[in-house]
């Protein structure tokens, strides 16, 4: 080896060396911070998480105030937001990807998509008040309030749906249609298993997004202070993060407290949520499609 | 191996029988091209192709890559229909229907003139089920022992039934490449094609599972028409009795694959099949 082939190969070590310690600083740093926020949490509110703070209602009193009509409120909004965004997103999602083509209006139709899925959220809640609540006479109901959930997921459902459609390999249609198979043959039988877990993730991702949302459903009137748990699409209703909201902008610490038992419940439900979109993406990659 | 076909002499007596059965006139012709275009857009891909291919004959589709037999290939069951920004010039009849005429059910066609790819590419599902598929899509499947005596017929017809009879629910996936290529032979025969189109069915299998392949074929000609693309010459000139060789898109030269390989009229040709370019 020549001296300057040697202290070429020095200096690409050495810039190897600093990339992966920059690396690291980074990744250090933001789990860092990840740590101490869930650290923080746990220290103001793990004392107060319990099964009564579960199941008991909001409150005057902080130590008898408890997370069951929000936490119900937003279990029955993101159903209402799966029945409405789940279909419609996976059926346009289909539409665009395999029937759709290339035409000027297919392509104007997806850059509007994406557009939509980067619009503030707080968009959707005014889009939702003056559609569900008043227009369509629906109320500050679970019913508008999933409704307007569910127009902010669409987009994010369709791009990912898309994304898992489009991951399916060429040379599976070609066999399918090779057989004779018509495009909704080959669609419903080797496109649509294939894509299934792919597609699932997507929708588990959108809707975890949608659970921790709290601006649209402030717009359209989600009550901040309800001491009753929904018991259908029609009912008055609040959610955690709106719960969690209206805690800590209270004067009193035990408040707070409560606050943080509440976002400890919410980031479980959300890291629960995300554990299993990536249980199933890895089954997804077990699978071994070629 | 011999560089001769061993399949040669068969040609001569399928001729002739179809010139009796078809009482002198025209040699009955399973595939009719005339004057065939073909465009990627704005590209010409094919240019004025007319060929015509008789039945009971493997015909090898031979050239440099990027030469269009593939493409030319896959227009006879009109599997390019499926790529967006394709157009077609020109008539490819089948059994005297052109297949490329306003109302033509191309899902019937593909039906009629089965195919299989490059890549083996079997469906994430079981052994039986990748067979079954076709059965059931096009309504041929009957009753359970009737798909099940269907799916038998079809892997034995692939010489793959022995090798996988007590494992039909196993994943297609786990089985070895040249079993995997036989399973979409046996899935395309499944559905009872007259025609069996083969896009460089062995160019990704080891030598063994190619010769199995081309045993294979050599079987298969008895039933069915066969069209196989192939950049390997030695094959072509094994299992072939009329040889195609393509160049930027044109057809230079179609014979007898005995012909080809010896005595090519055109100077590319010869410069090709001894291996000057390509």
């Amino acid at each position: 080896m020549s001296a300057a082939v040697a202290s070429g190969m020095a200096r690409r070590r050495g810039a190897d060396t600093a990339f992966q310690a920059l690396a690291l600083l980074v990744l250090v740093v933001t789990l860092g911070a990840l740590a101490t926020l869930i650290w923080d949490i746990v220290a103001d509110g793990g004392g107060t998480l319990s099964w009564s703070f579960l199941t008991s209602f909001s409150s005057r009193r902080a130590s008898q105030a408890g997370i069951w009509h929000a936490l119900t409120g937003s279990i029955f909004v993101v159903l209402v937001t799966a029945v409405l965004a789940v279909p419609v997103g996976v059926a346009a999602a289909i539409y665009l990807e395999e029937y759709g083509g290339r035409s000027l209006t297919a392509r104007i139709i997806e850059l509007n998509i994406t557009n939509l899925a980067a619009v503030p959220s707080i968009i959707y809640g005014l889009l939702g008040l003056g559609l569900f609540v008043r227009t369509m006479g629906m109320g500050r109901s679970v019913l508008a309030g999933g409704a307007t959930l569910a127009l902010l997921a669409l987009p994010v459902v369709i791009l990912s749906t898309r994304e898992a459609l489009r991951a399916v390999p060429k040379s599976l249609r070609e066999g399918s249609y090779a057989l004779g198979a018509t495009k909704w043959q080959t669609i419903w039988h080797q496109v649509l298993p294939v894509a299934a877990p792919g597609i699932l993730t997507g929708l588990i991702l959108a809707l975890s997004r949608a659970i921790g949302e709290t601006a649209p459903l402030i717009t359209i009137g989600a009550f901040a202070f309800v001491t009753f748990a929904p018991d259908s699409i029609w009912s008055p209703f609040t959610v955690l993060p709106i719960q969690i909201f209206n805690w800590v902008s209270r004067p009193q610490v035990e408040f707070h407290a409560n606050a943080a038992a509440a976002i400890l419940v919410l980031v479980t439900l959300l890291l629960s949520l995300n554990a299993a979109a990536i249980w199933l993406r890895d089954r997804y990659q077990k699978g071994g499609i070629s | 191996m011999s560089a001769v076909p061993r399949s040669l002499p068969s040609l001569g007596e399928v001729a002739s029988s179809r010139r009796e059965t078809a009482g002198g006139a025209d040699r009955a012709c399973k595939i009719e091209v005339d004057s065939l275009n073909f465009y990627y857009g704005e590209a010409r891909a094919l240019q004025d192709i007319s060929l015509q291919i008789q039945p009971n004959v493997v015909t090898a589709f031979i050239g440099p890559s990027g030469c269009g037999k593939s493409t030319f290939l896959r227009t006879l069951n009109r599997l390019n229909d499926i790529i967006p920004g394709t157009r077609v010039e020109g008539r490819i009849l089948i059994d005297r229907v052109d297949i490329y005429r306003s109302g033509m059910n191309v899902v019937d066609l593909r039906r009629k003139v089965g195919m299989v790819f490059q890549k083996s590419n079997p469906f994430p599902k079981s052994i039986f089920e990748n067979v079954a598929y076709g059965l059931r899509i096009n309504g041929m499947a009957g009753s359970r022992s009737e798909l099940a005596g269907r799916v038998e017929d079809s892997l034995t017809q692939a010489a793959l039934w022995d090798e996988v009879k007590d494992r039909l629910q196993e994943s297609a996936l786990a089985m070895s490449g040249g079993q995997q290529q036989r399973l979409c032979i046996a899935r395309a025969l499944a559905v009872r094609p007259d025609i069996l189109l083969m896009d460089e069915p062995a160019s990704a299998l080891d030598p063994i599972a190619t010769q199995r392949i081309e045993e294979l074929i050599y079987d298969l000609k008895k039933n069915y028409t066969i069209v196989i693309v192939t950049h390997n010459m030695q094959q072509a000139a094994r299992v072939s009795d009329r040889t195609a060789f393509f160049w930027l898109g044109r057809l230079v030269e179609y014979d007898r694959t005995e012909k080809i390989f010896t005595a090519p009229t055109e100077k590319l040709t010869e410069d090709y099949v001894t291996g000057r370019f390509g």
